[in-house]
């Protein structure tokens, strides 16, 4: 990568953070410091500008050059990644949107509490929304030092190290500071030039090939040495048993995780209504399928027009295949309208790491001070104070986070992606299902079913081939690995179900019935919705 | 007066200049927690006497009468995909036409019926939902709001 690759992607990056800081401090001139603006817009936006956020806030540097990557050297495995982070979308439509828009507040919790004894559940929800935040945010942090440090030629240890701090200190200036409003609008910025950028490239791949999609195809095949093999699943996933059916329990977390993001479920509580809610899901389920039906095409063009050799050269995981297919698509590695495409590629990178790590830290913040901070402090705090807590609860897990992507530079993102979707399912989806439907449902279920899901994930995480016993794993030199699977969902989602029902049928306290009825009247209709 | 459109009230609440000190009519306490101290016998009563009523039953069981089979039927298809991708590759890498094999198009249809039930849930929601949801809604609060011995 020549000199002006980076000059020009610097620019840009630049050009981005200058804007996004823009946006900050316009946002915050007029802010009142009340927890309604900060955790939540104010409840203003409209489901179109909320549609964009919630994809800008879900379609992370994992997706658009991880899976593109992914399918660039493996072929059809690839997109069954894409498809389960697609089908996600309609358990969040049916049964999550619009009733926690109706129960909650600002947080998960919230929307439990409601039914319960306030300061277990609270406590509960609370650590595992901070957990799963905090694991989804390293992953985007070791994503962009990686990235970052590739694009732009330098691979040293320092400029990696440098990034991590850089993304680091940009997420919090954005949240401290604008809070959702500065956040919502970085998103919306972000997956306009993101979904611009994709569709600059598949246009100019559609081209190329006069729209044949099928000769596309083919000469992906051709090229990836492996002929109709490489159409076909198997190329990545179809070794041993274990092999298998750890991508099975992989699906599973991607399908039910997404239901459990906190900063996923954060954005429904930036608009008036459960209506908007729904239409803002909409919005986002079009603009999340487009997207990724187009990472597809571009992921076999990449395998079609650059080759697999040429992919694994540059990176073995295969994350540099967008940008190399953009330096070619644009001319060549020595043409203006290569430079030009792979910079615009490079910065489109940038900005979705960036925006990703701003919406998960200002959630996380969120679950530190409205659930942790309110419950374990004894006196009430006033609300002012709290967004105050929320502030500097934000510069906190900026520093944990940048501290933890330091030390973890060396696992793979996808791992992580997968193990904070498998957290996510686990401890958050069956405490929320289960308040929301189950009428016998009671404290002691709900903490149950929270920890019955979250202490398994991270155990079996730990007794696993990530962290020891074999040449990849965190510490190789010991062997404490008990569990043959990288991902825990497959045992950790049923385990977090089974604890809530366990839980509930042993606890002798009695239901409240107003107080289901209360949930149930509040999250159908909207009635005494904040 | 604000009362008359509860969308209003919902709007209304959300501009947060006193964020909750002046608390919304049938939100919660200032300390964002108010949906528990809402538990008030009136309240209480009003909410059970709602869900008991024939109007909530009704949009109740419209909900489920779509729901539950939706989520039965997109995971399991889901999951039916995942499966036979990864235990059965030879079924998946059976050529259709061309390039394109079973593989291919069952992707593709994941997508297409991803699209096609977000669709169908949106008209179901709003034609047969959505009204009778809003006036529950205005009712409840009504009910809520004299239960409580008016206004503020």
């Amino acid at each position: 990568m020549t000199g002006h690759h980076q000059t020009l992607a610097l620019l840009l990056f630049s050009g981005f953070v200058a804007v996004t800081l823009a946006i900050t401090t316009w946002v915050s001139r007029n802010r009142r410091g009340s927890a309604e603006e900060f955790y939540a817009g104010g409840r203003l936006f409209s489901p179109l500008e909320n549609g964009f956020a919630i994809a800008g806030d879900y379609v992370s540097a994992a997706s658009f050059l991880g899976v593109t990557g992914l399918i660039a050297l493996y072929g059809y495995d690839g997109m069954l990644y894409v498809v389960g982070f697609f089908v996600a979308w309609l358990l969040v439509l049916f049964l999550v949107a619009e009733l926690v828009r109706n129960c909650g507040r600002f947080t998960l919790a919230d929307v439990v509490v409601a039914r319960m004894s306030e300061r277990p559940v609270r406590i509960a929800a609370g650590t595992s929304s901070v957990t799963v935040s905090v694991l989804y945010l390293v992953a985007q942090m070791v994503g962009a030092g990686s990235l970052v440090a590739l694009l732009l030629g330098g691979t040293s240890a320092a400029a990696r190290a440098w990034t991590v701090v850089g993304v680091g200190a940009l997420m919090v200036i954005y949240v401290s500071l604008g809070g959702m409003r500065a956040t919502t609008w970085i998103q919306i910025v972000k997956a306009v030039l993101l979904l611009s950028g994709t569709v600059a490239l598949t246009v100019l791949v559609l081209l190329r090939f006069h729209g044949d999609l099928d000769r596309l195809l083919l000469t992906a095949a051709e090229r990836s040495g492996h002929g109709d093999g490489f159409l076909a699943p198997g190329l990545k996933y179809g070794g041993d048993w274990t092999a298998r059916l750890d991508f099975i329990s992989l699906g599973l977390a991607l399908v039910l995780g997404t239901a459990g993001l906190p900063h996923i479920l954060s954005r429904f509580y930036t608009v008036p209504t459960a209506r908007a809610a729904r239409r803002s899901v909409l919005w986002s389920i079009g603009l999340i399928g487009g997207f990724y039906l187009m990472t597809i095409v571009l992921g076999f063009s990449a395998a079609a027009i650059v080759g697999p050799e040429a992919v694994r050269g540059s990176n073995v995981a295969g994350n540099t295949a967008v940008p190399l297919l953009a330096l070619d698509l644009g001319g060549g590695a020595d043409s203006t309208g290569g430079t030009v495409l792979f910079a615009v590629v490079a910065a489109v990178a940038f900005a979705t790491i960036l925006a990703v790590v701003a919406g998960i830290t200002l959630a996380s913040s969120a679950s530190v001070a409205h659930d942790l901070y309110a419950s374990l402090r004894r006196s009430h705090a006033k609300p002012r104070s709290e967004v105050t807590v929320a502030r500097v609860a934000s510069v906190g897990i900026g520093v944990v986070a940048i501290a933890l992507g330091l030390l973890a530079r060396d696992l793979n993102v996808a791992f992580l992606v997968g193990l904070a979707f498998a957290v996510a399912a686990s401890a958050n989806l069956p405490v929320l299902l289960y308040s929301l439907f189950w009428r016998g449902f009671t404290t002691r279920g709900a903490v149950w079913s929270v920890y019955g899901g979250l202490v398994p994930a991270l155990v079996l995480v730990v007794l696993s081939p990530v962290v020891s016993g074999g040449p990849e794993s965190l510490f190789p030199g010991v062997d404490f690995q008990y569990f043959p699977l990288q991902n825990p969902g497959i045992v950790s989602i049923p385990l977090g179900f089974l604890a809530g029902w366990l839980g509930t049928v042993t606890s002798a306290e009695v239901p409240d019935e107003a107080k289901h009825a209360e949930t149930e009247v509040r999250s159908l209709t909207g009635a005494g919705a904040v | 007066m604000r009362y008359d459109d509860p969308w209003y009230d919902a709007l209304a609440s959300g501009w947060g200049e006193t964020d909750g000190v002046g608390a919304p009519a049938t939100g919660g306490g200032p300390d964002g927690r108010g949906a528990k101290e809402e538990g008030v016998p009136a309240a209480g009563d009003i909410y059970l006497e709602v869900q008991r009523s024939a109007a909530f039953q009704e949009v109740r069981s419209r909900y489920r009468r779509f729901v539950v089979p939706g989520v039965l039927l997109f995971l399991t298809w889901y999951v039916g995909y995942v499966v036979t991708a990864t235990t059965a590759p030879g079924v998946m890498a059976r050529p259709v036409a061309g390039a394109v094999n079973v593989a291919m198009l069952a992707g593709l249809g994941q997508f297409l019926t991803t699209f096609v039930l977000a669709w169908a849930y949106a008209r179901h929601a709003r034609l047969r939902r959505d009204r009778a949801a809003l006036e529950l809604r205005w009712d409840t609060q009504e009910l809520t709001r004299s239960a409580r011995g008016g206004t503020s």
